[in-house]
């Protein structure tokens, strides 16, 4: 191990802490495209996002219990959070638009007030402990040191459903009516297409991406209902910070919040709860859209 | 000039007429507390992260309950344990105290798991003249400060479980020690009292980090740690907190380099986290295999066993036994359920109910008891709750607490 040192750390474990902040980083960006989603498209504030999250993980930490294949549990949580999400907006959400931002706020504060007792009074107050698959267990010298293999996988993992998620917006037809939504809804309504079914979609996409960060952080915690609490802060930070409705917007403040995080531990550890939301003050401050919002996108 | 009423005799009457108003609850609480059952309260958090060691203090107190009704009672007069939940919290404890004392008229107190929950707890029983055994971990009980003649404390205190851990692990590893400690009371008296027993080895702290109580991720901390190469790594706290930091260690290789230690080191946090505790030394009042040695161990479990369907206590489980058990044999030694008859009866007690020697120390009344050092293990299991090795024992001895006057008690 070389022994470079950079501001009294070695650059080792720097470049060790920066990866772990990466790995923090992927479930972040996860989260926030969702919620970025949700928010800048539709303009509704889904307050049941860390709830999705959580139940995302219990269902994937629940179907493993009965098949013991995590790879199925990867798939079937955020598909069972999509539908969730599809029959959320269609039943609860959409009745409300066109009422300005406070109903669907709301409503959806109230809807995780509902799923997180739902799944206390089905799964138990103390949570489940889950780890990672057989596969992806222990760890490797990465050279700079010695880092989770499932950390590793996470990052991968997420970089490949980032991947997907840009390719579907960019070159697909679908993705071309949702680019459209978000610059103007009413010339697409008008040009015919019904944005009712957009925002359908969308919301099911974000719910559907917040149940995949939860089955993906399931190992590195575990499961418990309050897991999500936290988790709709740090998403709210992400979709500031990165601009509201902007896909690569959320993946750059994902990784700047993750990186952030893992280098004021290095630093000031007592700071690290506040750091993401000193950065987000100072985002306010500076530029209020955001890194790659657009202005005026809360209109 | 005689007056309409006798001045004086206004002045005597309402004198008498409030001492009695005042004596009256306890007046009161004794002419109901002389017939009846003898009534334990037992307040406990019985939802919550805890549920779990609650659940199964309740089921030993139960047991301690049912030995003494077998054993015909006190003067014919059976115990009776009254369960009350105090979700983990403060305010609802004082609150179910309060019940407990004033209406349902309890003659002792048992319980508490916290140390906020048990401070507060004793403050209220302090107020109302009510004995109260402790079962839960505090340093700050035994202090001068929230000690009341009816305050005793059954547990052990950090002081004396991290000091142990600390002796047994300095003697055998560097001296190079890191902490990671939850950023509460708890963790910080944790902290305290296993690095006062390394100084004695010569020990140097080479990292102190703490985290918020509840952190789910401590991946941001554990680079650095590992960057260090410590000795020993400490991890001071306690349930959910200490399975997820453990196994987040694991994870980052920590156990290559370094020795974890956990100064408590609970039976259910150790089932929740599994194969990754495996080698984490660390302390605790009691573990089940102790019936190898100790035959008073042998007999609670079989006991237990009996009762609860082959399930062994845990280690705050044999407390919630202990803690009653301690205020019932009182009661039998005092012949009597008065509260200052009981309460010398129990300074006077010297007793072997579970685990070895115990007798209360008179200044703080804290249970002078041993200590146990575990190994979690997860090969060679004899059943499913065989999860430590018991690497050796400290104690019973009143020089490993922290003295008298240090805690401001006088002489």
């Amino acid at each position: 191990m070389s022994e470079i040192m950079l501001g009294g750390f070695p650059l080792d474990l720097l470049l060790l802490q920066l990866l772990t902040g990466v790995a923090l980083g992927a479930i972040y960006v996860l989260v926030g495209i969702g919620l970025s989603l949700i928010f800048g498209l539709m303009n509704v504030v889904n307050f049941a996002h860390g709830a999705f999250f959580m139940a995302g993980a219990y269902v994937g930490v629940f179907l493993y219990g009965y098949t013991g294949s995590f790879w199925l549990s990867l798939v079937a949580a955020p598909l069972a959070m999509g539908g969730l999400g599809f029959a959320v907006e269609r039943v609860l959400v959409r009745p409300l638009y066109g009422r300005g931002i406070d109903d669907p706020l709301l409503l959806t504060f109230g809807l995780s007030y509902v799923m997180i007792e739902g799944v206390r009074i089905a799964f138990g107050l103390t949570g489940l402990p889950f780890g990672a698959p057989p596969e992806l267990r222990g760890g490797i010298d990465i050279g700079v040191g010695y880092f989770p293999l499932y950390r590793l996988f996470l990052i991968a993992f997420s970089l490949a459903v980032v991947g997907a998620l840009w390719l579907f917006v960019e070159r697909t037809s679908f993705g071309l009516v949702i680019r459209a939504g978000a610059r103007d809804p009413q010339i697409v309504q008008v040009l015919g297409i019904r944005i009712a079914r957009v925002w359908l979609a969308i919301f099911g996409l974000g719910c559907g991406l917040a149940g995949l960060a939860g089955i993906l952080a399931a190992p590195l915690q575990g499961v418990t209902p309050e897991m999500g609490v936290p988790v709709l802060a740090e998403a709210f930070v992400v979709t500031v910070v990165g601009g509201m409705g902007s896909l690569a917007g959320a993946v750059l403040a994902g990784l700047i919040v993750g990186i952030v995080v893992a280098m004021t531990s290095l630093v000031a550890p007592d700071m690290t709860k506040m750091a993401i939301f000193a950065l987000m003050a100072l985002v306010l401050l500076v530029r209020p859209r955001g890194l790659l919002g657009r202005q005026g996108a809360l209109g | 000039m005689t007056r309409a009423f006798d001045r004086r005799g206004l002045l005597q009457g309402g004198a008498a007429a409030s001492a009695l108003a005042l004596a009256a609850p306890a007046v009161l609480r004794s002419a109901v507390a002389q017939a009846g059952p003898i009534r334990i309260g037992f307040p406990v958090p019985l939802t919550g992260a805890f549920g779990a060691e609650a659940n199964d203090q309740v089921r030993a107190a139960q047991l301690a309950i049912k030995e003494f009704n077998e054993g015909g009672g006190f003067d014919g007069r059976m115990a009776e344990l009254l369960v009350r939940d105090d979700k983990l919290n403060p305010g609802e404890a004082a609150t179910r105290t309060l019940e407990l004392i004033e209406k349902d008229r309890v003659a002792f107190l048992v319980g508490g798991l916290s140390a906020a929950v048990t401070l507060s707890i004793n403050n209220v029983s302090r107020e109302r003249g009510v004995i109260y055994n402790s079962i839960t971990q505090s340093d700050a009980i035994n202090e001068a400060k929230d000690f009341g003649r009816t305050t005793f404390h059954e547990a052990l205190n950090p002081h004396m479980t991290a000091g142990a851990v600390g002796r047994h692990v300095f003697a055998k590893s560097g001296k190079r020690v890191a902490f990671l400690s939850a950023d509460y009371a708890y963790g910080h008296e944790m902290m305290r009292g296993f690095k006062r027993a390394g100084e004695a080895f010569g020990s140097q702290v080479v990292a102190d980090i703490r985290h918020p109580i509840g952190a789910s991720d401590y991946s941001a901390f554990l680079p650095r740690i590992a960057a260090l190469k410590p000795d020993v790594l400490c991890l001071c706290n306690f349930g959910r907190d200490q399975v997820v930091s453990i196994q987040q260690a694991t994870e980052f290789g920590l156990k290559r380099t370094t020795k974890l230690v956990a100064p408590v080191l609970l039976f259910t946090s150790r089932k929740a986290g599994g194969e990754a505790f495996d080698g984490v030394v660390g302390g605790t009042s009691y573990y089940w295999r102790l019936e190898d040695t100790v035959p008073s161990a042998k007999a609670l479990n079989d006991r237990f066993r009996a009762a609860y369907a082959g399930a062994v206590p845990s280690d705050y489980g044999a407390l919630g036994y202990a803690g009653v058990r301690s205020v019932l044999e009182a009661v039998k030694a005092a012949k009597s359920i008065e509260t200052d008859k009981v309460v010398a009866a129990m300074e006077g007690l010297k007793v072997d109910f579970y685990k070895g020697p115990q007798s209360f120390r008179t200044c703080d009344h804290q249970s002078i008891q041993s200590v146990l050092i575990v190994e979690s293990k997860s090969k060679n299991m004899k059943t499913p709750d065989d999860v430590f090795t018991i690497l050796g024992t400290e104690g019973p001895d009143e020089r490993f607490l922290r003295g008298c006057d240090e805690l401001g008690h006088k002489a």
